[in-house]
Order: C-alpha cells, then sequence, then structure tokens
C-alpha cells in the first residue's frame, strides 16, 4: 500500500503544487521518487515527531498540503497534541500518513503495532480519517484527500498487499467488495479485507453467500453514511484494532441498536512472543477460520430467534 | 514608550475584571510587545490577513492579556472588546486565540509555538516571501522537548528569517527556573545549536530596537533574543514575585498598580 500511496501522491503532486511532503526519517526505498521530483515540496524532519507534525501545521497554515509521513505509532501517538492542537484545532490541511497500520510490522514488536490509533483519532475534531484496505483503496484515499484538503489521517499497511477489488471513488460509505445472500454481513476496515475475503470464500463453499464490506472511510460517519448496513440482522465487524473504540465502535454509535455487531479484533493484551502479521493475527484470532466462525455463530444466532415459540 | 504602559495597564484591568491568572508573564514581555507592534514588526491593524505582514506567535499563550491589550492598542480590534476577556461568550479566551484578529495561532500547552514557527518560516522560504516569523518564548517552556526538536530543525533548514524571543524572567510556575530546570547558560546552548544570539535587557526598548532592527543577524542562521526580564515589571508588589503567576489583584491592588503605572485607575 505504500508504494500505491507514494506513486499516486506523485500523480496528485503534478496537478496540486500546494502537496508537500514531510517524512520523519522514515521512507527509504519508498519516497525517493517524490524527493527528486519535488525537492522543494519534500522535507526530512529527522526523528522528532512533534516537530514534524508542528512544521507541518505551518507549512499548511500559508497554503500548503502537507502529509506527514512515518510508521506505526510515531506519526499519531507521539505527537498527539500537536494534532489535536496545531492541526485539528486550527482546521489545517495537514494528512498524517501512518504505514504499517495494525500488525503489519509484527515481527518489530509491540512498539511498531498500531492497533490504538483509529479509537484515538477517531475523536478529534474536523478530522477524516481513512483506513484502506487494499492498494486500489489507498490510490483512491490519496486522490480524494488530493481534491479535499483538510486534518486527516490515513493509516495504510505496508508493501505487497494484493489488489482485492476494483474501486471507483471512496464516497464516504462502505463499499460493497462482495455481494452475498445472507441476512448477516461482513464488514472490515484496513488491510485486515483480505482475511475477510477469505472468510466469505470458505462460507461460499457451503452455500453460505456473505457480503463483504470494506470501510476505509471511518470519520466522519453518520446514520445515514451507514444506512446500506442498516437492514441487515447482524455484522461481523473485523479490524487490526483493539476492540475499543474501532469500526466495531463506530459501527455501534451510528447503527440502530436492533443490528448487532460482533466484534473480531486484536487483543488489547500484549504478546511477548514475535512473529509475523500472519502469526499474529492468528494469536489475535483474527484469521479466515476466525471470522467464519464467528459468521456462523451469528446466523445461528440470528435464526434461533427466528424459531416459532413452542 | 506611551504602548508599554498602557499594555501593562489593560493587562492589569483584563485579569482583575475577569478574576485571571498569569498577569506577572504578561507584565515581563509588555515591553517587547511595545517594541515589536509599534518599531519592529511590518503589519497593518485594518488589514490582519495582509499577506506580507510579519507573523507572531506567542507560544507562551497564558500571557494572552498583554498581546491582546496590544492589538487592541494598536487597532485590530475595538478596545472595548477587551472588557469581555474571559467572561462567558468572548472570543478572548484565557489561551491565546486564532480567532481573534491579529492572532496567527492558538496555543495554551507549551512548546507548541516554536515548531509551528519554523513551519512559517520554512514556507516563506520555499514561497521566496520577504516577511519575518517572530515566536515569544517563556523560559519555563524550553524544558518541553518539542523546543528543542525545533531549534534542531531552524538553523539546519538555514531559517534567518526566524526570531525566537525568550521572555526570560526567570521564574516559572512551581519555582525559579534555576531550581526546577536550570537553563544557565542559555545562550550557550543556542550557539551550540547554530543560532545566532543577543542577550539583551527586555525592558530597555532602545536595546530592543536595535537588537531586532536589522535581520537577521548572521548570514543563514535562525535569531534568538534572550532578553531578560522582571516577572510583574512595572508594578512594584508583582516583580519576581511567583505568587502572581497565580494570584489576581483585587480592585485596591489594581487601583495601585494602575497608579505605578502612572494611569487612571
Amino acid at each position: 500500500m505504500r508504494t500505491a500511496f507514494i506513486n499516486e501522491l506523485i500523480v496528485q503532486a503534478r496537478q496540486h503544487p500546494e502537496i508537500f511532503l514531510i517524512v520523519g526519517d522514515l521512507g527509504f526505498s519508498v519516497i525517493e521518487p517524490f524527493a527528486s521530483e519535488f525537492p522543494d515540496r519534500f522535507l526530512n524532519a529527522g526523528i522528532a515527531e512533534q516537530n514534524m507534525t508542528g512544521v507541518a501545521a505551518g507549512l499548511a497554515s500559508e497554503g500548503y498540503h502537507v502529509f506527514t509521513y512515518s510508521i506505526a505509532n510515531f506519526p499519531t501517538l507521539r505527537c498527539l497534541e500537536q494534532i489535536r492542537n496545531d492541526i485539528c484545532y486550527h482546521n489545517l490541511p495537514v494528512t498524517v500518513v501512518a504505514v504499517g497500520g495494525g500488525l503489519a510490522y509484527g515481527n518489530l514488536g509491540y512498539s511498531h503495532h498500531a492497533v490504538q490509533d483509529i479509537a484515538i483519532l477517531r475523536t478529534m475534531p474536523n478530522l477524516t480519517l481513512l483506513a484502506p484496505g487494499d492498494p486500489g483503496e489507498t490510490k483512491e484515499c490519496v486522490s480524494w484527500l488530493s481534491i479535499n484538503p483538510r486534518p486527516s489521517y490515513l493509516r495504510i499497511g505496508k508493501a505487497g498487499e494484493k489488489s482485492l477489488h476494483e474501486v471507483r471513488g471512496i464516497d464516504g460509505i462502505p463499499l460493497l467488495v462482495r455481494p452475498g445472500t445472507t441476512d448477516i454481513a461482513l464488514v472490515s476496515t484496513g488491510g485486515i479485507l483480505d482475511e475477510t475475503l477469505a472468510a466469505a470464500d470458505i462460507l461460499s463453499k457451503d452455500g453460505l453467500m456473505a457480503p463483504v464490506y470494506s470501510m476505509p472511510w471511518l470519520k466522519p460517519l453518520s446514520p445515514s453514511s451507514l444506512s446500506i448496513l442498516a437492514p441487515y440482522r447482524a455484522l461481523v465487524a473485523v479490524e487490526e484494532h483493539v476492540p475499543q473504540g474501532g469500526l466495531a465502535g463506530a459501527l455501534r454509535e451510528n447503527l440502530p441498536h436492533s443490528v448487532p455487531i460482533h466484534s473480531i479484533s486484536v487483543s488489547e493484551s500484549i504478546s511477548s512472543m514475535v512473529g509475523s502479521q500472519s502469526f499474529l493475527r492468528n494469536e489475535s484470532g483474527i484469521t479466515s477460520n476466525h471470522i467464519e466462525s464467528v459468521f456462523r455463530h451469528a446466523l445461528i444466532q440470528w435464526r434461533s430467534f427466528q424459531l416459532p415459540t413452542p | 514608550m506611551v504602548l508599554a504602559g498602557e499594555i501593562r495597564a489593560e493587562a492589569l484591568r483584563m485579569v482583575a475584571r475577569a478574576s485571571a491568572s498569569h498577569i506577572g508573564g504578561a507584565l515581563s514581555m509588555a515591553d517587547l510587545l511595545a517594541v515589536l507592534y509599534d518599531e519592529t514588526m511590518r503589519v497593518k491593524p485594518d488589514q490582519p490577513e495582509w499577506p506580507d505582514r510579519d507573523r507572531f506567535i506567542l507560544s507562551k499563550g497564558h500571557s494572552c492579556t498583554a498581546v491582546y491589550a496590544t492589538l487592541a492598542l494598536r487597532g485590530f480590534f475595538p478596545l472595548a472588546e477587551l472588557e469581555t476577556y474571559g467572561q462567558d461568550n468572548s472570543r478572548l479566551m484565557s489561551h491565546v486565540s486564532h480567532k481573534v484578529p491579529g492572532i496567527e495561532f492558538s496555543t495554551g500547552s507549551l512548546g507548541h509555538g516554536l515548531p509551528f514557527g519554523c513551519g512559517k518560516a520554512l514556507a516563506a522560504k520555499r514561497l521566496k516571501k520577504s516577511w519575518r516569523t517572530f515566536v515569544m518564548l517563556s523560559d519555563g517552556e524550553l524544558d518541553e522537548g518539542s523546543n528543542w526538536e525545533a531549534i534542531l530543525f531552524a538553523p539546519q533548514h538555514r531559517l534567518d528569517n526566524l526570531v525566537a524571543i525568550v521572555d526570560y524572567n526567570k521564574i516559572q510556575s512551581l519555582g525559579n527556573v534555576k531550581e526546577v530546570l536550570d537553563l544557565h547558560p542559555l545562550a550557550d546552548k543556542f550557539r551550540a545549536f547554530k543560532w545566532a544570539v543577543k542577550e539583551i535587557d527586555g525592558h530597555d526598548h532602545e536595546e530592543i530596537h536595535s537588537a531586532l532592527a536589522v535581520l537577521p543577524w548572521e548570514p543563514s542562521k535562525p535569531n534568538c533574543l534572550i532578553a531578560h526580564t522582571v516577572k510583574g515589571k512595572g508594578v512594584s508588589f508583582m516583580e519576581n514575585q511567583l505568587l502572581w503567576h497565580y494570584r489576581s489583584p483585587g480592585i485596591d491592588q489594581l487601583n495601585q498598580a494602575l497608579r505605578e503605572l502612572n494611569c487612571e485607575p
């Protein structure tokens, strides 16, 4: 996704002279094409995220649309107050980009697991929060942000993610990735879309055609923006994020209480064992098999409500 | 200069009316503000957003009364509005607000002004503009690590269009700077970070004016003006007293303070 990000940012920067990229001394072998094509609109701020974010706000106050770029929690939690006060309070066009959302930097350890960011940044005023699920969604997010400069957070994966569907705009609503027929739908945000689609594949072998939605657009949300999800009897929400305040939380806040949300998320407990993203997903129970079993359980639960009382 | 006395008087009236804190740090920078807004900075009070204006950022946002007073006295907004300071439904909040004409940036949490100022100064460089950026810092807020990130950053990017002014009044929230986290030798610290540095008496208008009259002081280097000041300057019973970081003057104290400033109570 980081390649899709930088490629689209270069395309957009050719059309939008106000786009400016600041990196926090990270992005080796990713950001160089931007830096060489737009040296006057590029900066390595060093390993100093508070200053990086304040500088970004200062540049934005003079007309630039600034993208700050670093990995995992560094561009978000390390400088959260600069995001809150400098960017959001002043409603300035700065897009904070975190590479390695969720468990993408799995074997680098807990410091590099970005699993609280959505909950925290979702509370920031004026902020638009986007978490694309594949390279195509990433491209669309960058395209949308370039036309709509504003306080924003873009949470992307790392590298090598497969393209999972054709995306035509992100539109502020859940994207139907795979149509289905069941009364219960799968909804995912971010890079866990691949496991969610794999779960749907498993279910389809038993004739259960589960609709799959991807939700790159996580804020702002309203009941009307989620109206496409309201008719379902239940939703299974999948995210590489702790259970509190992320996708499941956003759905619960904006959908009628009559739609139960079954959350599949990362445990907030800290594993001291190192492992790849897929190992850690397995440890956390956010694999296709687990998604499939939660879906079946949700379906049984819903059908049991439908049984006539003896 | 008349302006400095008027700034002090208006700031005192504002904190007394609102029972607000932080008068000591407002009084300590009143002379600096008077010279900046009367002589140094290119501003147009009737056009607060004039594109070629010099930018002023108050990083020690709790001392905003002195800045609101300066702006009102210079005609950025009506003087009468100062009476609403800290009151319900007023835009004059007790930490500086960018909703007020002439204010570039809201602060309140310390350590935000200098990085933001670096961004503005960098923008001026990249856009080839001649306006300058002035950031007013407190001494206590130099405890914040974010400032030192910016102090590293500014010389790296040759931001000689940036002026950091330290209102070095030697007293912070819970005690003397020397006893909390000593900044001495502050000028040497800035010089070691590759800034051009001047130390002045922050209450001597001639010294302030001549220090800022020609910028930059050295090619490619950002400018740090260390202004030695007295917390509570101008009011005998407030000078060098930690208490007046917090206390709001009662009516008798206000009147005495105004008399000392040769102003009408």
